[in-house]
């Protein structure tokens, strides 16, 4: 694939994927007051009569969508991604369990948010949801592929949550790669033979970079942008097991319960395979530029090269 | 846009009458299963009998006939008393009703829209019922259909956040179609709402949230069904009904008493209790 190229945030392609999306009359929009953050303010400006703000009040955000869902609406809602937790149970008990497809997006998440410091970074959010029963958990690499698996939601049936980032990250896809993603089917964005990294939002770019660092070592590294964490794409996986000899994960989220624990869930369960994970250890982030945070946070391709070489040298 | 078509006509008789026999149907399910929540279904069947049997529009041959008025049973604990209806107006039948919380049964613990035709919500967390009913509500306005929400919920429930989240959010949306009534019972699980944490004056509350706001006695049909009919036509933004109730009614050792919250009769309690209803 081409080079990656400096792109817009995450959150800039779920704006755009809304505004595609507002042709279906079904498309109604919530927000709880930061539609500005989240890019649903894009949908507002030109759709303010399916557009519903609740103010500061996420919990009873949550099931309007829901009771909007079942009278035949597609609602997006969207918030930030920590905020989204507050209302968890809401999600649980008032979306998915009487199983309404309503579309929740969590912009801001992950220690990349940066600045606002760790009150704002979401790094439970894919763990938390990934447990509810029939939900989709998406968290994109870059805008377009943002925009292309918002779009997909439409009539996907499901409930979801799409974890959406604060800053820019550089484009993983072009207007034609983008086309060929698919909601719940990994995409490999670099074919290697010695280790795999599975990757997902803004640590794909991480990944890419690590697989260049661990080439010049002569050590061959495929990246998987890993989107959806659930449903898992678990052909894929076993592809990776029978090619490479082991795998490292990586993303800006605790590494306890998100993609990395879903890998291994996966793999433990059949038949055991190496495997290393790059996230946050268990521990809360703090304020900083996105860049510095996240070094010292050991979100970062040194990172994910040094496990890459863990399992290398272990065979 | 078509006009709303009229709901059932049952007169107070009849609809007194509707009410007796849910209650019979409401204390032999949970007899029969041994545990259920037999004084919120008993405070609040006759308004539900009123609803049903003048108010709400619905198709038991379509049961998610899209332009039908909703009933959201936000205090979902009370299942029996919305099973007991759904019996009586044809959506379930007498054994629907014997397999209350079994394995399987469609009559499940806390009703469940996925488990049940005639079920609009699924509940069992207190709090969320109103804002779902917002969003049925502000659903149907984008739709420009009249038909009608309608929510439910008790007075214990309203010491829940989200429910002040969603009167405010209604008030701000200004959506007339969404229509409140409050189970005014004084009991919750534990004891008295007076003891646990007491809600006060819910209607003057509600009120200062912008809603059109009634109190009633919810055990008086003529005084619902003149609620439900005010509720319906009370013009612009939402519109409450504070019912006050006792918890229990209709059977004597149950009135008033927080022990019979969540606790089922047993054979000796169901024989009098049917006496008493007889």
């Amino acid at each position: 694939m081409s080079a990656p190229s400096a792109g817009g945030a995450s959150r800039d392609g779920y704006g755009k994927a809304l505004l595609r999306l507002s042709e279906d009359p079904r498309v109604v929009v919530l927000e709880a007051d930061l539609g500005k953050s989240t890019k649903s303010c894009l949908f507002r400006a030109e759709f303010p009569e399916r557009t519903v703000s609740l103010g500061i009040a996420e919990q009873n955000m949550m099931l309007v969508a829901a009771g909007m869902a079942s009278s035949g609406k597609v609602p997006f809602a969207s918030t930030f991604a920590i905020f989204t937790e507050r209302a968890f149970e809401q999600v649980r008990n008032g979306i998915s369990r009487p199983g309404l497809a309503v579309h929740i997006c969590g912009s801001h998440g992950g220690i990349h948010t940066g600045t606002d410091g760790s009150s704002a970074q979401s790094i439970e959010d894919l763990a938390i949801y990934r447990t509810i029963p029939g939900l989709t958990v998406i968290t994109p690499c870059d805008d377009l592929s943002a925009e292309e698996l918002t779009v997909q939601l439409l009539d996907h049936g499901n409930a979801s949550y799409t974890r959406t980032a604060r800053n820019k990250t550089p484009r993983m896809y072009d207007s034609e790669t983008v086309n060929n993603l698919k909601i719940g089917k990994g995409s490999v964005l670099r074919e290697g033979s010695d280790v795999a990294i599975v990757a997902c939002g803004v640590m794909v770019c991480e990944a890419i970079e690590a697989a260049k660092m661990l080439e010049g070592e002569g050590v061959s590294a495929s990246v998987i942008d890993m989107h959806t964490i659930k449903p898992l794409d678990t052909n894929l996986l076993d592809d990776i097991r029978a090619e490479c000899d082991g795998i490292v994960t990586a993303e800006d989220h605790s590494i306890i319960g998100g993609l990395g624990s879903a890998v291994a869930e996966y793999l433990s369960t059949t038949g055991g395979y190496p495997i290393q994970m790059v996230g946050v250890k268990d521990r809360f982030g703090e304020s900083g530029e996105s860049s510095d945070l996240m070094h010292h946070m050991g979100l970062t391709r040194n990172e994910i090269a040094a496990k890459a070489r863990n399992i290398v040298n272990s065979v | 846009m078509e006009g709303r078509a009229e709901g059932m006509d049952m007169s107070i008789p009849e609809l007194e009458e509707l009410a007796n026999v849910c209650r019979k149907h409401i204390v032999k399910m949970i007899h029969k299963a041994g545990a259920g929540h037999p004084g919120g279904s008993l405070s609040a069947i006759d308004i539900i009998a009123g609803l049903y049997g003048t108010r709400l529009r619905f198709n038991v041959d379509d049961p998610d006939w899209e332009d039908r008025d909703r009933f959201v049973m936000s205090k979902g604990h009370a299942s029996p008393a919305v099973y007991s209806i759904l019996r009586e107006m044809g959506f379930l039948n007498d054994d629907d009703l014997s397999t209350f919380r079994a394995l399987g049964s469609v009559c499940q613990g806390h009703v469940d829209m996925k488990w049940t035709d005639g079920v609009d919500f699924s509940a069992g967390s207190l709090g969320m019922g109103l804002s779902f009913g917002l969003g049925c509500a502000l659903a149907a306005r984008m739709d420009s259909s009249e038909r009608e929400t309608w929510v439910m919920v008790g007075d214990g429930e309203v010491q829940e956040g989200q429910i002040w989240e969603a009167l405010m959010a209604a008030d701000f949306h200004d959506v007339s179609g969404l229509k409140l009534i409050v189970d005014r019972n004084r009991i919750q699980n534990d004891d008295f709402v007076n003891v646990q944490m007491e809600v006060g004056d819910v209607a003057s509350k509600i009120e200062s949230f912008g809603w059109n706001v009634k109190e009633i006695n919810g055990h008086d049909m003529e005084e619902i069904v003149g609620a439900l009919e005010w509720a319906s036509s009370a013009g612009s933004g939402p519109s409450a009904i504070i019912a006050h109730t006792v918890k229990g009614k209709g059977v004597s050792f149950m009135e008033d008493n927080p022990s019979f919250h969540g606790k089922a009769p047993n054979d000796e309690e169901l024989a009098l209790a049917l006496e008493e209803l007889s």
